[in-house]
């Protein structure tokens, strides 16, 4: 049987950069020119297979609006095997927050960590005010992925994805591939419990005492 | 900050972060604010910088326990019923898609001297020393009678009514021993204090089958723990409440909450030069004069008691307790002269908050005297060495009024009790001032996309 691998991916950045019309454009290929913020999508999956007939699922978690005022929880990108950090090219001050969420994962997510510096909104060449080689240059020095993307028009958005799903299963420790038995904690340790089996707490009658 | 809100919500405590969630679930606006830069409040569990900064801002941590980021504690050492109303929530809530629980593997309880592990199978039960055999035909007798109660039906309430006859009553007629009484009301019941022995067994009865059921489950002991400590808990529902469209401010100071002057109703909060207008406001008492009333202010919390916590890091599992790498154990207020139990958690690395090798036990009780430490004693000698110790005494606040009155909710702060069921239990509370009905929890599909 071929290889089925899962893993979270985290997206993050200032509001209105085009996060969630990223993941849009990837999971449905859609574009909603008037795409409101987000409210209601928690979670979408996408699969992508490589060429040795490995699967690699993205569990895919969109902010929901969380890093607005500073408020986005750390639980958000605890165990993401990999994030995109997205700025849009015609506005300089979105590479900047890009790049303070930049640091705050290298401090606190794993070290193993994959992160890309994704420059959205690439079909608004005209208004850009972010040079390629400006950002290039600093994904270079801090051994990020670099692309430029366009939500609207498709450009790079399946490229970007394609070369996160190629380089994870070379970088990601094992805890962090969501495979279907892994283990997820530290080391492995103990099993982890599922609360939705055995359809739903509460569902044993008294006679499920076995004292 | 201009909006107008259905609700406002103050502090990112777990009962305030459910409320938050369940509401914006039910189509509410909220704004949710909390004047710290990170979530959870109380239910926060801390890195050592944090605990370091919290306990002794004058010192570093030691660099011989880890790295920084693998430590998560607790600030209120609970677990979570594996069949109970906290699991409940979760999974209708669905935000167990957040989360990843553990078993906790081990439920002890103290008796003369020793700690024995509370038999968790019928074979554990026959060789348990917890009881001598004619006691434990007795408590057969008993815990056959408790499996087969059903309130509807008289056949099987052997002639006592227990919505009226009191627990100690029970026990008297299935004969059980004192130190039986200890181990059922204590290490099953969870009983703090031995009050209950005068109130109607139904309670009682009731608490024993969730302990029966929750012990059922998964095995080892009657809970689970979310991985990464407590303070994952806060920070799912409020994300959940950000899915529906609720908004987050941390790190934003709360410097009035606005009241008509006419009327008394709750009219908005204020910060800084801000106002922010809501129908109503719910929050913990830290941020309604708990501690530090104002002249003229009216009072809105009281103080209900205080609970004596010690965070203790050791670098050896719980001696006499086959080496588990989490448990609890209950020490019952009879067996040490007290009015109130003395609890020890345990957690280590496997629930992944603290480094490899490192142990974290909380040892807590009521406080009963004017040197709070020293009644933790008969549990800090538990523990053998103890490498270091941080020590808290907590004043449990709880509101004066429903709430009904002024739009003004407060939730009570987090007991000393072991597990996160009087959370729950407060939750369904406000949430019935606040709307006027039960909290009925219908599970609500969240876009999910293959
Ligand atoms: C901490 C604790 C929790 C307990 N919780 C429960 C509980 O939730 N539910 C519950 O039912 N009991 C419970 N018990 C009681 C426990 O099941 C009995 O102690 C156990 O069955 C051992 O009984 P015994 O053989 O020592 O007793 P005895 O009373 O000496 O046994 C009497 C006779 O009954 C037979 N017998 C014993 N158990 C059974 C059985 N299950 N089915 C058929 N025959 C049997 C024995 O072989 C023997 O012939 C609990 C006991 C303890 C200490
Ligand atoms: N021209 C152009 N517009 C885009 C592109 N991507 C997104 N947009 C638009 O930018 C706006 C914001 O996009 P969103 O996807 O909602 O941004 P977000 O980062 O998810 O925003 P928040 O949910 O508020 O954090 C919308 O009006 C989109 O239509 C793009 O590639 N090109
Ligand atoms: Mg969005």
């Amino acid at each position: 049987m071929s290889k089925q691998l899962q893993f979270k991916l985290v997206l993050l950045g200032e509001s209105a950069v085009g996060k969630s019309s990223l993941v849009l454009r990837f999971v449905k290929d859609q574009f909603d020119d008037y795409r409101e913020s987000t409210i209601g999508a928690a979670f979408l999956t996408q699969t992508v297979s490589l060429e040795d007939g490995t699967s690699v699922k993205f569990e895919i978690w969109d902010t929901a609006g969380q890093e607005r005022y500073k408020s986005l929880a750390p639980m958000y990108y605890r165990s993401a095997a990999c994030a995109i950090c997205v700025y849009d090219i015609t506005q300089s001050a979105s590479l900047e927050k890009a790049k303070s969420w930049i640091r705050e994962l290298q401090r606190q997510a794993d070290p193993s960590i994959v992160i890309a510096l994704c420059g959205n909104k690439a079909d608004l060449a005209a208004r850009r005010q972010v040079s390629q080689e400006e950002a290039q240059k600093f994904a270079e020095e801090e051994g990020l992925m670099w692309c430029e993307t366009s939500a609207k028009t498709g450009e790079g958005v399946n490229d970007i994805f394609d070369r996160i799903a190629h380089k994870l299963p070379q970088v990601a420790p094992p805890q962090a591939q969501r495979g279907a038995a892994a283990a997820k904690g530290p080391g492995g340790a103990g099993k982890s419990v599922d609360l939705n089996k055995q359809g739903g707490a509460g569902a044993t009658g008294p006679e499920g005492c076995n004292c | 900050m201009d909006e107008e809100y259905d609700a406002i919500v103050l502090g990112t405590g777990l009962t305030e972060c459910i409320l938050s969630g369940l509401l914006s679930v039910d189509g509410k606006k909220v704004l949710h604010i909390d004047r710290n830069d990170y979530y959870g409040g109380e239910s926060a569990s801390l890195n050592l910088t944090q605990l370091y900064r919290k306990f002794r801002p004058d010192a570093t941590p030691p660099t011989d326990l880890g790295r920084d980021r693998d430590y998560a504690l607790d600030q209120i050492p609970k677990f979570i019923f594996a069949s109970g109303g906290m699991t409940d929530l979760l999974v209708h809530t669905d935000v167990t898609r957040y989360l990843e629980f553990k078993q906790i593997s081990g439920s002890y309880v103290y008796r003369e001297g020793r700690v024995n592990k509370v038999p968790s199978t019928e074979m554990e039960a026959l060789r348990s020393p917890l009881m001598g055999l004619f006691e434990k035909r007795r408590a057969r007798n008993f815990f056959v009678y408790v499996q087969n109660w059903k309130e509807e039906d008289p056949a099987t309430h052997q002639g006592l009514d227990l919505t009226k006859v009191p627990m100690r009553d029970v026990y008297t007629k299935f004969g059980l021993e004192a130190g039986t009484q200890d181990f059922i009301g204590h290490a099953m019941a969870l009983y703090l204090h031995d009050e209950y022995k005068t109130k109607p067994a139904k309670e009682t009865i009731q608490r024993i089958v969730q302990y029966s059921q929750s012990m059922a489950r998964y095995g080892k002991s009657p809970y689970i723990y979310p991985m990464y400590g407590l303070g994952e808990l806060p920070q799912a529902f409020s994300r959940l409440s950000a899915v529906y469209g609720g908004t987050y401010m941390l790190d934003k100071h709360v410097d009035e909450v606005l009241t008509d002057p006419e009327t008394g109703k709750f009219i908005g909060v204020r910060s800084g030069e801000e106002t922010v207008k809501a129908k109503l406001v719910i929050g913990d008492p830290s941020y309604f004069g708990a501690g530090e009333m104002q002249e003229g202010q009216k009072m809105r919390v009281i103080e209900e008691g205080k609970v004596v916590r010690a965070i203790c890091i050791l670098k050896h599992p719980i001696p006499g307790t086959e080496d588990v790498d989490s448990l609890q154990i209950i020490i019952p207020q009879n067996q040490v002269n007290r009015q109130n139990d003395i609890y020890i958690a345990l957690l280590s690395h496997a629930q992944g908050v603290s480094a490899n090798g490192v142990y974290i036990a909380i040892v807590s009780t009521v406080v009963e005297t004017s040197v709070p430490e020293r009644e933790l004693l008969p549990g800090l000698n538990l523990l053998g060495p103890i490498l270091d110790k941080f020590v808290s005494v907590s004043p449990l606040y709880t509101p004066t009024t429903t709430g009904v009155e002024d739009n003004i909710y407060i939730t009570r702060s987090y007991d000393a009790t072991s597990h996160l069921e009087t959370v729950v239990a407060d939750v369904r509370d406000v949430w019935k001032r606040v709307t006027g009905e039960e909290l009925k929890l219908t599970k609500k599909e969240v876009e999910v996309q293959e």
